[in-house]
This record gives C-alpha cells, sequence and structure tokens, in this order.
C-alpha cells in the first residue's frame, strides 16, 4: 500500500505492509502516473510501514531512480527497519539512492 | 538425509500467490519455533525463488510451482522449489548478482544473492526446457542455545 503526499517539487510515497514481486508492479504504475505528471525534483520513498520486502523492493528504487533521472530529480529512501536496510545494503543501491534514517525510526 | 516431516504445495504460477508462497512456508517452519529472523531469512529467500519461478521460468505464462518444505534431523529447514518452465542455460552466469533476463520487469538480478546470503545452502539445477529445481537449507537454532 502506498500514500502519496505532493509537496513542493517533491513527492513522498508512505509504502506500507508487504514489498515483493507482486506488489512491486502495482506500486509502480502509480508512482510512474504521479512522476510523469509532476516531475518533481526529489522523491522520498519512506519504507517505514514495510513489514517485508525482497528484492522486488531494490528493483523499485532503481527503476524510480531511471526515471527521476530523466527530469533531473533524485530518490531518497527513509525510515527503513534494519532487515530493509541489510537488503538495501547488500544490493549496492545506496550508490543511486540516498538512504537516510529519517525521523521516528526509534520507536 | 533424516526427514523428520515433510509437507508439499503446488500452486498456479500467479503473482498473487507469491504471498501465499511466503505464508505456507513459514507456518510449516513454526513448529521448529524459529526467531522471528530466521522466519524471515526463509520467506525471503522462498520469494526470490517463487517469484523466480513465475517471471523467468513459467514467464509468466500458466504452469504450476511445486514447494516440498522438510524438517531435517539437526533443526534444519529444506525448502524445495520447482517448476517446469523454459530453464536456465547457464547456472553459473544467472546466479551472478546483478544479472538478469527480465530487466522490464525490474528485476534487479539479485534473487540468487539474497537466497544465497539468507539461507545456508543453495543449490541450484536446470534443464532448458525442462524445468529448475532451488534447493535451500538452513540450521535454526535450537531456543535452548540462546
Amino acid at each position: 500500500m502506498m500514500k502519496l503526499v505532493r509537496g513542493d517539487g517533491e513527492i513522498r510515497a508512505v509504502l506500507s505492509g508487504e514489498i515483493d514481486h507482486h506488489s512491486a508492479r502495482e506500486l509502480r504504475a502509480e508512482l510512474d502516473a504521479a512522476l510523469c505528471d509532476m516531475a518533481p525534483r526529489l522523491l522520498v520513498l519512506d519504507f517505514g510501514g514495510v513489514t517485508f520486502m525482497d528484492s522486488s523492493g531494490v528493483g523499485l528504487i532503481m527503476g524510480r531512480y531511471k526515471l527521476m533521472q530523466t527530469f533531473g530529480g533524485e530518490v531518497a529512501v527513509e525510515n527503513a527497519p534494519p532487515r530493509i536496510e541489510r537488503m538495501l545494503r547488500l544490493s549496492g543501491v545506496g550508490q543511486l539512492a540516498q538512504i537516510r534514517p529519517g525521523k521516528g525510526n526509534d520507536e | 538425509m533424516n526427514i523428520v516431516n515433510e509437507a508439499r504445495l503446488a500452486f498456479m504460477s500467479r503473482s498473487a500467490n507469491e504471498s501465499f508462497a511466503r505464508v505456507a512456508v513459514s507456518g510449516f517452519f513454526m513448529q521448529l519455533d524459529p526467531t522471528v529472523d530466521e522466519l524471515t531469512d526463509i520467506k525471503t529467500a522462498v520469494s526470490e525463488a517463487v517469484t523466480n519461478a513465475i517471471v523467468h521460468g513459467y514467464r509468466e505464462k500458466n504452469g504450476t510451482v511445486y514447494i516440498t518444505m522438510r524438517i531435517l534431523a539437526g533443526n534444519v529447514a529444506y525448502v524445495k522449489i520447482r517448476d517446469c518452465g523454459c530453464g536456465i542455460a547457464d547456472v553459473k552466469k544467472a546466479m551472478e548478482p546483478l544479472y538478469t533476463s527480465a530487466p522490464e520487469e525490474e528485476r534487479a538480478g539479485l534473487g540468487f544473492a539474497v537466497m544465497q546470503s539468507f539461507m545456508d545452502t543453495v543449490r541450484v539445477r536446470s534443464a532448458v526446457g525442462k524445468g529448475t529445481t532451488v534447493v535451500m537449507t538452513k540450521a535454526l537454532r535450537t531456543r535452548a542455545d540462546e
């Protein structure tokens, strides 16, 4: 599931639940429609509510990075729970997207 | 191989079944009283292998994915995931990190790397035109070890 919050030149996608190949497809369709519509400078993917993620989540970040590059925009990942952060580090996706802890990750 | 318990699953190669496979496999291994992390490791590895079967093995066409779950002596979780899809010509190349044959599906090419990282052993057998079998094991800590 995803909630999109549009700010000034920025879209924040608040993700929740499980991210696998099946759910990533739906997320990416909805996200890409919003990104192409607004062409923001920054896309923030907030993983705070994500309870499970396999490598499809890495594919989701990589694909959005490519799309954001076409606008000259950037991607940041926030609030990833420890297990998901481990997957992100394993993948090296941190070279494409800024991985930052963000607020509210200490509960 | 000393089999303590075994269960089998067969389901259509639909992406909606990826979450079903994770839940079913973790349900079976609950009897080993795993830690949350151990169970998530297994679920993640199973998710990768099942997605590979659906996306790469069957190329999104209808087929059946078979899972055999076993508990082996010594608190070892064993999972076999098999498809009768197109098979892999070069298994070694397919297992290289970042290699993918389905970039349009945004596969990151990390499936096998994730399986190897989260499980103790991963074996892949494949024949072109016949299908692919992935066998993974993970020794679980017994609660008494902690």
